[in-house]
């Protein structure tokens, strides 16, 4: 197997053949967190770089930590504390830091498309942590990787991916991903945060959640955020869990075997209740944990350890 | 100086003929199909070549005053010369804004001192372009304005507009409306759609143009006052207009070259040259814009000259500022869309000459005996690669870097005197 690709701006990017070949470096690495000593030292003497100029708890941790069992040195800045704060540019600063000759840049990033700019202006791997509203790809391999390890297949489950979708990266990269496997999607969401064009991604689009939910095998709840509100998208966050929130009357109505999904943080009470996270349906950390093994993969991929791999 | 031989080429008098022209001082004199002059000093040999009237641009950002890092009067003037445009019609969006016959009166001094191309200032229509206080149209009319804009600060308040319109109207001074409802259009930056959903960038929804555009046909309507309608850019827009034409209103439209020659595809490589207001559209927009120019629905072609630097074009999409540069590349487009759209080379370059000129009611758009001798020569066989080292702005933000074009520039007259030159 010969990895060809220098970056992850995208799974729109990514064949079908692409992520199944991710897919078993990540079981293959999922035992090595299970052991005492979680480390392996494939990636020794690789510099991984990570750059977060938003806020992320999660992704970030999961790429450090997978960094670390690979052996690769990691370095983690962030927006507050470095020079994007005294308004170096993105550009300026990626050329600085590939000065210091690291493998592999992973970049959480406020605005869509930069880390593609990026990609193109350096020579080191440049994986995609989260741009603007654009794409998350490590984020829907992890969810598709969990629907695959729930229900052994992807071809024709029915998922839901339910908030806000204008907004969500999330819910794009799934997109991508769910259609490249079979899945049916829906998106369930009101009018107002839903885009334009979905209708060329091949997809439902509902506004009424309670009526698909006894079909669903997956119901992949997105973040609504607060400040949507003054953006007049929705009402109130009351209104809100009242049609879109996953609740226990709504979890209740899910069929036998099917499985609730949450990228974090959550918004308890919102578009979320504790009855939903903690009903044994959740695969909520199961995602987590998975995470971690996607992430080894990618970065074993992206930093060269592919090329070894038959 | 007698202009020899060429393909004389002027729209206003529908003279189509290979002759000479004969400039005395600053004025045309004499016009001769079929050729006239045996002298052979102090002459132009235009054979195989195209004479048009000076270009008009109805619509650039020159910078100046306060942002001369991105433009200046001069340099917006070389590039002018450069691009074969002899008069410039510069937006009041300066720092302080051209609301003042103060800040008229330096724009028209340093153009004067300059003294490459015409450069005819537009006046803001409120004061600070702020949409609450009237600007001193008739003071800066008698400085020499010849138009009123608030421009990319589109006036929200439906009454300020109708009091702009017959303001200006007393004095004589055509409102040129900048269509853009700001509450739709929001933060978007690219046209709104599939592919603004697919990049991850908010849109900028077609109908954020066209309500203007509705409004101020009514507004136009109701008030009997002309008015032009700058860089529009959707298919409904121009139904709107083709609409009002339709019913006799006084209603002028123009449209940029990238908006004719580009789509929004151009965006997907999140190329900051292909950002700019209104956004790059699709196809079926600008296969309407082109049919628009050949139903005589468009009236103008203007370039929106926007020069950014590179310091803030280099950033981010989502944070890099609206707006390309154009005057260089807009005889260029004009030839390109004749040769590939199959438009009448008369018509189109009535967008770019006479139409202009009569619109604002200034003088020149023409090659007439009597008329101002400016007039541009037109290699219309040169095929070239426009380069980054040709731009004659300071700043570079084109989205045609790297095309090839046929037809170039080889003189630029202005009142009877060459300040450009190819080579």
């Amino acid at each position: 197997m010969i990895w060809a690709h220098k970056d992850l701006i995208g799974i729109q990017d990514l064949g079908k053949d692409d992520i199944e070949n991710i897919f078993d470096v990540a079981t293959s690495f999922k035992e090595i967190s299970t052991r005492e000593i979680k480390k392996i030292p494939p990636l020794r003497g690789k510099t991984v770089v990570l750059l977060f100029y938003e806020p992320s708890t999660r992704t970030r941790m999961s790429f450090e930590i997978a960094a670390k069992r690979l052996s690769a040195d990691t370095i983690a800045l962030s927006a507050s504390g470095s020079s994007f704060e005294k308004g170096e540019t993105i550009l300026d600063a990626a050329r600085n830091i590939m000065a210091m000759a690291p493998d592999c840049i992973v970049i959480r990033y406020p605005y869509a498309g930069s880390p593609k700019l990026l990609a193109r202006a350096l020579p080191c791997s440049i994986i995609n942590a989260g741009d603007g509203f654009h794409e998350h790809p490590t984020q829907a391999l992890l969810d598709i990787y969990s629907m695959r390890e729930h229900f052994g297949y992807i071809d024709g489950l029915n998922v839901l991916i339910v908030g806000d979708i204008m907004h969500s990266r999330v819910a794009r990269s799934n997109v991508y991903g769910l259609k490249k496997f079979g899945a049916n999607v829906t998106l369930v969401a009101p009018k107002t945060l839903l885009p334009l064009g979905t209708d060329e991604w091949g997809v439902d689009v509902c506004t009424e959640f309670d009526s698909v939910i006894p079909d669903a095998d997956v119901i992949m709840m997105v973040r609504i955020q607060k400040e949507r509100m003054q953006q007049r998208f929705f009402s109130d966050e009351r209104e809100y869990a009242f049609f879109y929130g996953l609740d226990k009357s709504r979890v209740e109505q899910m069929k036998e075997g099917a499985i609730i999904m949450h990228p974090g943080p959550l918004n308890r009470g919102v578009e979320i209740t504790y009855d939903a996270t903690e009903s044994a349906r959740s695969v909520i950390l199961n995602q987590v944990e998975n995470g971690l093994a996607i992430r080894m993969a990618l970065l074993y991929l992206f930093l060269g350890g592919g090329k070894r791999v038959d | 100086m007698w202009i020899k031989g060429g393909r004389i080429l002027d729209p206003a008098t529908n003279i189509d003929a290979l002759g000479d022209v004969y400039v005395e001082g600053e004025k045309i004199t004499g016009i001769y199909p079929g050729g006239r002059s045996t002298e052979d000093e102090d002459i132009i040999d235009a054979a195989g070549l195209l004479v048009i009237p000076g270009l008009i641009d109805m619509h650039a950002h020159l910078r100046d005053p306060g942002f001369e890092y991105k433009e200046d009067i001069y340099t917006g003037s070389l590039a002018a010369a450069a691009g074969g445009i002899t008069t410039v019609i510069a937006m009041a969006n300066t720092e302080p804004v051209n609301d003042s016959p103060a800040v008229t009166e330096y724009i028209m001094g340093k153009a004067k001192d300059v003294g490459l191309v015409r450069i005819l200032p537009v006046g803001a229509a409120t004061k600070g372009q702020r949409g609450k206080e009237l600007a001193e149209m008739g003071l800066m009319k008698a400085e020499g304005i010849v138009g009123i804009s608030d421009d990319g600060a589109p006036i929200e308040d439906a009454f300020m507009l109708r009091k702009v319109l017959e303001y200006a109207a007393t004095f004589g001074l055509r409102v040129i409306s900048h269509p853009e409802d700001k509450s739709l259009s929001g933060s978007g930056v690219m046209n709104e759609g599939a592919l603004s959903t697919r990049l991850g960038l908010l849109g900028i929804p077609k109908a954020a143009e066209e309500v203007m555009v509705a409004r101020d046909v009514i507004v136009s309507e109701f008030t009997r006052i002309p008015i032009h309608i700058t860089h529009i850019s959707t298919k409904e827009s121009m139904d709107i207009v083709k609409r009002a034409k339709g019913k006799g209103l006084p209603i002028s439209c123009d449209v940029t070259p990238h908006h004719l020659l580009l789509t929004e595809q151009k965006v997907s490589s999140y190329d900051t040259n292909a950002k700019m207001y209104p956004p790059l559209r699709e196809e079926i927009d600008r296969a309407f814009l082109i049919k628009g120019i050949k139903e005589s629905i468009i009236d103008v072609i203007a370039t929106d000259h926007a020069p950014h630097a590179r310091d803030e074009k280099d950033l981010d999409f989502d944070l890099a500022p609206f707006g390309v540069i154009g005057l260089q590349t807009l005889l260029p487009a004009i030839i390109k869309l004749h040769l590939e759209n199959d438009i009448d080379l008369m018509k189109i370059l009535s967008c770019v000459t006479i139409n202009p000129a009569r619109i604002l009611g200034i003088e020149g758009g023409t090659i007439s005996p009597g008329s101002r001798a400016d007039i541009t020569i037109v290699d219309p066989n040169a095929v070239w690669t426009f380069t980054e080292d040709m731009i004659k702005s300071k700043s570079k933000n084109s989205p045609f870097i790297g095309n090839t074009f046929k037809g170039k520039v080889v003189y630029t007259i202005i009142n009877g005197r060459i300040v450009y030159q190819e080579g």
